[in-house]
């Protein structure tokens, strides 16, 4: 192979003296400053794995001299911030809702920590700024469907709304009225509906419609649609609509109801966590 | 009779496809066997249409000889595949970029974005980039070694074998087949297909590589065949499973929990290392010294750098993992293994600069020289921001963001993609014996067009990757600051400009198309000469030699 070497004209290095394809190579050295930089790396994960846990033995693997651990690590950051915390989380679980909102400290407290959990727990169905969306209740508004003072707040967040798993979840239905009520007499009640806020597509339709209300709707709904937070019962004589404030929309819902759920947060998050919750959804604009 | 063997073959097949599709024991294994059905009618139509009877003897003279003994038929078709998959894969990266910044554009329930992602991914790494390496090896292994392919008509089973693997596991992504294994998505069948494809891949390699008729083997091909046979290793492990049914779509992975999670990412990492490093590496080692016509910088480098890449690569896939239910002993060598790789891989990227001293000025006049230095210096920036980004405190930052997918297209479509466009630009001209490309102009178009296009994706990705890692971990007195929606609705600005970055790479690719088609149809531009006047060696490299 020495034979075929040759000298690199533009470079004055020697080749290896192989020849592929007319590719040759030059036998220049590796460059020092690579090789040093390969070893320093290789020196400093030697010493990196004798820090930290590294090498697996038969049963286990070394546990490094610094003694770290990541779960260590998580826990004692979680105890810390715990720690901090602990007086005011305290506070809350002891004290009744009315005490806390009355405590400008706590009700601080409670709302910001409330706020957190809400974006974790709650923005999924009501929005990041509690807006709402079709189906699911805004919370910045003061119509509420099961009643919006710091009691019924917290009741309806620790034990959900039609709830399956919860004796104390909040329950009411609607019937079907498709199989109680005609086509036209649904198109009647839903014009009716419809005058108490806006105005009708057909005013004799709504006319007709009152009656139908009074008979089938009043009950729960109330004689001027103001309707009744015990039953769960919507307020039909604001603009605030969960289905739709259209006829068609207004029609389907009195036909086939859709019944939203939400579910039980007292098992799953702890009372002072339901009672931030509770306190920040107070504090958003429509607590009573 | 020509094609005789293949067509009983092929039909045999499509006979098969169709019993199982009566078979079947779900829809969507139905749905893909009837795919599999007509493709394999269709190929069986196209291959009796071209079939003509001729006296033995007669019929096994090749039609068209390649004149200097090169078997050159299946990296032509490779290099065509390697273009219009590459338009295929840019496309729907430009649609998932969209889908992300316009949810409403994913449409139900064939074009969602968890079915066109893995149609994205494959189709860049597997349909193009294999393509290319497929293809660039069998040029390559044959000059390198002066032989011809070993094995006959096998590189041809190589070349359609994996066109219908492609095929098969993009038809089974739209169908909602998966085995949510990334970058390895396609269900059992189509994994012991592609193992059948790839040990025939390997055979003509590896046969080509005992028959050569020089002494030594080049390092292209050590980087090759590192590629093939730890890709052949990766596959075949990832994808221990077993089939409810041998007529269903659906099979449970032989792995659980975080064992599972290890192989998949000691997979997927390698993936990356074997497929979209080695691979590569392999194509520059060839294509940069042809192009620049200077000897590669340092034999001594090139073997050091190869050993310590393939030894230290395949133990940094941990780093995958970090933070998560893996054992930290696990998770520290992942990360050291992923620190000392620094400079094997940056060992690559000094071989393919260093060649060009002696040539720089070369850099004034030839785009494609352009494309391959910025290929390498793309490749440099990427093998040392993964090593960064696999630094446990860096990862805690990073990990799970778009700066990940900021990272992973700098390397795509600044090394693999550019790598693979200079080695196609060379490549048509010898191919199709040309004199040259149909012009030079329109690869400093195409240059632009790539290089602007990753800049800007590469950036996007950086602003929104750090500042959504950051949104996660924003505390005001140790209470969090945003929910997740609003980190996601922070993230629309970028996402539209980084679908922008997108349209620019995917036009720079149409804008190649249509330079290469043209060459192979025998155009040829009149344009002037870029840079003017071909510039003289300085005199003092001429006095140092």
């Amino acid at each position: 192979m020495s034979e075929n070497k040759h000298i690199d004209e533009v470079s004055g290095v020697s080749t290896t003296g192989h020849e592929w394809d007319g590719i040759r190579e030059l036998d220049n050295p590796m460059p020092r400053w690579w090789v040093w930089t390969f070893y320093a790396t290789i020196v400093w994960s030697i010493g990196y794995t004798i820090a930290y846990p590294a090498w697996p033995l038969i049963s286990d693997a070394t546990k490094g001299v610094l003694g770290y651990s990541s779960r260590q690590e998580l826990t004692t950051t979680m105890d810390a911030v715990s720690a901090e915390q602990a007086d005011l989380r305290a506070a809350i679980a002891e004290k009744p809702l009315d005490e806390i909102l009355a405590d400008e400290t706590l009700r601080r407290f409670a709302t910001a920590a409330g706020d957190a959990a809400f974006k974790v727990n709650c923005s999924q169905c009501h929005g990041s700024g509690a807006q709402g969306s079709a189906g699911y209740p805004n919370l910045n508004d003061d119509d509420w469907l099961w009643g919006g003072d710091i009691e019924a707040i917290h009741q309806t967040i620790a034990h959900g709304v039609r709830f399956d798993g919860d004796d104390d979840t909040r329950f009411g239905e609607m019937p079907a009225f498709g199989d109680i009520l005609s086509r036209d007499e649904i198109r009647q009640v839903a014009a009716h509906v419809v005058s108490f806020t806006a105005t009708p597509s057909d005013p004799a339709l709504a006319e007709a419609g009152a009656q139908v209300y009074a008979d089938n709707c009043a009950s729960c709904h109330g004689d001027a649609g103001e309707g009744d937070v015990t039953f769960g019962a919507p307020n039909l004589a604001d603009a605030i609509w969960l289905y739709g404030s259209s006829e068609a929309q207004i029609a389907a819902q009195v036909r086939q109801p859709k019944h939203g759920v939400m579910p039980a947060w007292q098992e799953r998050l702890g009372d002072p966590t339901v009672k931030q919750l509770s306190v920040y959804v107070h504090s958003l604009g429509g607590g009573e | 009779m020509r094609f005789g063997t293949e067509i009983v073959l092929v039909s045999l097949a499509a006979f098969a496809a169709l019993a199982a599709a009566g078979l079947a024991q779900d829809s969507a294994f139905q749905a893909h066997m009837w795919v599999l059905f007509f493709v394999l009618l269709g190929s069986a139509i196209v291959l009796m249409r071209n079939t003509h009877f001729a006296p033995a003897g007669a019929a096994s003279i090749p039609l068209r000889p390649d004149t200097d003994g090169y078997m050159d038929g299946p990296v032509r078709y490779g290099v065509i595949a390697t273009t219009l998959w590459g338009i295929v894969g840019f496309l729907v990266g430009v649609l998932v970029a969209l889908q992300l910044a316009y949810p409403d554009l994913n449409i139900e329930p064939w074009f969602n974005f968890g079915r066109t992602r893995p149609l994205h991914t494959s189709a860049v790494v597997f349909a193009f980039g294999g393509n290319a390496l497929i293809a660039t090896s069998f040029y390559v292994v044959q000059r390198t070694c002066r032989a011809r392919l070993f094995g006959g008509n096998l590189a041809w089973f190589v070349f359609w074998g994996y066109q219908l693997f492609i095929v098969m596991a993009a038809t089974g992504y739209l169908l909602g087949i998966t085995q949510s294994r990334e970058y390895a998505e396609p269900e059992w069948y189509v994994d012991l297909f592609l193992t059948v494809v790839w040990v025939a891949y390997l055979i003509v390699f590896l046969g080509t590589i005992f028959r050569r008729k020089e002494p030594h083997i080049y390092v292209a091909n050590w980087f090759y065949l590192s590629f093939i046979v730890t890709i052949a290793m990766l596959h075949v492990v990832n994808n221990l499973a077993v089939p409810v049914s041998p007529f269903g779509s659906k099979s449970y992975s032989l792995f659980a929990g975080v064992q599972d999670a290890l192989t998949q990412w000691w997979y997927g990492h390698n993936a990356v290392g074997f497929f979209l490093t080695a691979g590569f590496l392999g194509m520059m080692y060839y294509f940069i010294p042809k192009q620049v016509n200077r000897p590669v910088y340092s034999y001594r480098l090139s073997i050091i750098h190869f050993w310590a890449l393939i030894f230290l690569y395949i133990w940094a896939g941990p780093h995958h993992l970090h933070y998560t239910a893996l054992p930290d002993w696990a998770q520290t060598l992942g990360m050291v293994f992923s620190i000392m790789l620094w400079m094997p891989s940056w060992g690559g990227m000094i071989n393919g600069l260093m060649t060009l001293s002696g040539a720089w000025d070369k850099l004034r006049t030839d785009p494609i020289i352009r494309m391959m230095v910025l290929a390498v210096a793309f490749y440099g920036m990427s093998t040392f921001e993964g090593p960064l980004m696999s630094i446990k405190a860096v990862n805690s930052l990073s990990h799970y963001t778009d700066w990940t997918i900021g990272h992973v297209h700098s390397g795509a479509l600044g090394w693999v993609g550019m790598i693979t466009f200079g080695a196609l630009y060379y490549l048509v001209p010898k191919l199709w014996n040309r004199e040259r490309l149909y012009s030079l102009r329109l690869v400093t178009w195409h240059f632009w067009l790539a290089t602007l296009g990753i800049v800007v994706y590469a950036a996007v990705m950086w602003v929104s990757g750090i500042q959504q890692g950051l949104m996660w971990r924003e505390y005001d007195d140790q209470l969090l600051v945003y929910s997740f929606a609003e980190t996601v609705a922070a993230m629309h600005p970028y996402y539209v400009v980084r679908a922008l970055g997108g349209v620019l790479f995917l036009l720079g690719g149409l804008v190649m198309a249509y330079n290469l088609a043209m060459t192979i149809l025998g155009h040829e531009r009149k344009e002037a000469p870029i840079g003017g006047a071909v510039a003289q060696p300085a005199p003092s490299l001429q006095s140092a030699g």
